[in-house]
């Protein structure tokens, strides 16, 4: 079936994507690799008939997050080269976490604990017919509202710290100052000169000038 | 629309989650010096736990799954802002994003 092949389509760019994030030399090409995972997660989720989170992550992922990625490493200039773990002395440890991981995992999902098409299990059915966003948003906006306005405060907070971290005062640079420009007096920003004939005021002697 | 398709089963969802969220743990391990690879590698993990609530959301016919990818995505968003905050003032501060450098604290 058609639905098939774009399963396994989908999950093979996804993992080629996965494993380009990891192996990638230039982060650059890193972010690409991971906008194209992004994309074939948001096709996976379309399968899954959740249209919603699909179109979100496209828009949060590849309209902000690969942005954001893409800002910090243009601003940044680094040779990254340098930074390639040459010491392999955390390899062992690391595959070994990884090992256990992988077969607990792997022994978790085939254990066959995880059935499809059992009761709802928080007790929110998917509506028949009517569109996903309707569905999420009635769902989203009652039972959860708090925790909705807790991401929102969430957010908030992660915008303000960002702007704390990022934030610096720059002495060197020029900014106008309202206050002091509006304060400006007659006396103190401008002389009237009596300019003599077929003399320029650079000429001028400094008594001539009052 | 929300039984599109069944014909993968919902063991195939969690296998390709799994190998997901592997190749993120690997991600760490292999760039254990760049910050940016490492943010990017925990993008990753999370995107796998995504596939996990949504699959489970398709299959168990329930809809908390995509209410609570709605949320990690919200996570997923405040950290990477708050990382790269700290990945900019880092480099500014020390002209370089080693890793290994930041040791201030003596951890």
């Amino acid at each position: 079936m058609i639905a098939d092949l774009v399963f396994y389509m989908c999950a093979a760019l996804l993992i080629m994507g996965g494993i380009g994030v990891v192996t990638a030399r230039n982060p650059m090409i890193a972010i690409i690799f991971m906008v194209m995972s992004f994309f074939n997660a948001a096709g996976i989720f379309l399968l899954l008939g959740a249209e919603f989170i699909a179109l979100l992550t496209v828009m949060v992922y590849v309209g902000a997050v690969a942005v954001m990625f893409l800002f910090v490493l243009m601003t940044i200039d680094i040779d990254f080269e340098v930074l390639k773990d040459t010491s392999k002395k955390h390899l062992p440890l690391g595959v070994l976490v990884i090992a256990i991981m992988l077969s607990q995992i792997i022994l978790g999902v085939f254990s066959g604990v995880f059935k499809s098409d059992e009761a709802a299990a928080t007790g929110m059915p998917i509506p028949e017919g009517g569109e996903n966003i309707t569905h999420i948003g009635n769902i989203l906006f009652t039972d959860y509202l708090l925790p909705f306005q807790a991401s929102g405060f969430i957010l908030l907070t992660a915008m303000i710290g960002a702007i704390v971290l990022t934030y610096r005062k720059r002495p060197d640079s020029k900014r106008q100052v309202i206050g002091k420009q509006v304060s400006r007096t007659r006396e103190e920003s401008m002389v009237i000169l009596d300019v003599p004939k077929a003399r320029g005021t650079a000429e001028m002697k400094p008594e001539e000038v009052k | 629309m929300h039984a599109a398709f069944h014909h993968v089963g919902l063991t195939e969802f969690l296998t390709l989650s799994s190998i997901l969220f592997m190749i993120g743990v690997c991600g760490i391990v292999l760039n254990r010096k760049n910050i940016i690879i490492i943010l990017m590698s925990i993008e990753l993990m999370l995107m796998s736990i995504n596939i996990n609530m949504v699959a489970f959301s398709s299959y168990l016919n329930d809809m908390g799954g995509q209410i609570f990818t709605f949320f990690i995505l919200t996570i997923a968003a405040a950290e990477l802002a708050i990382g790269l905050a700290i990945v900019t003032v880092f480099y500014r501060n020390r002209g370089n994003i080693d890793v290994d450098d930041a040791d201030m604290m003596k951890g």
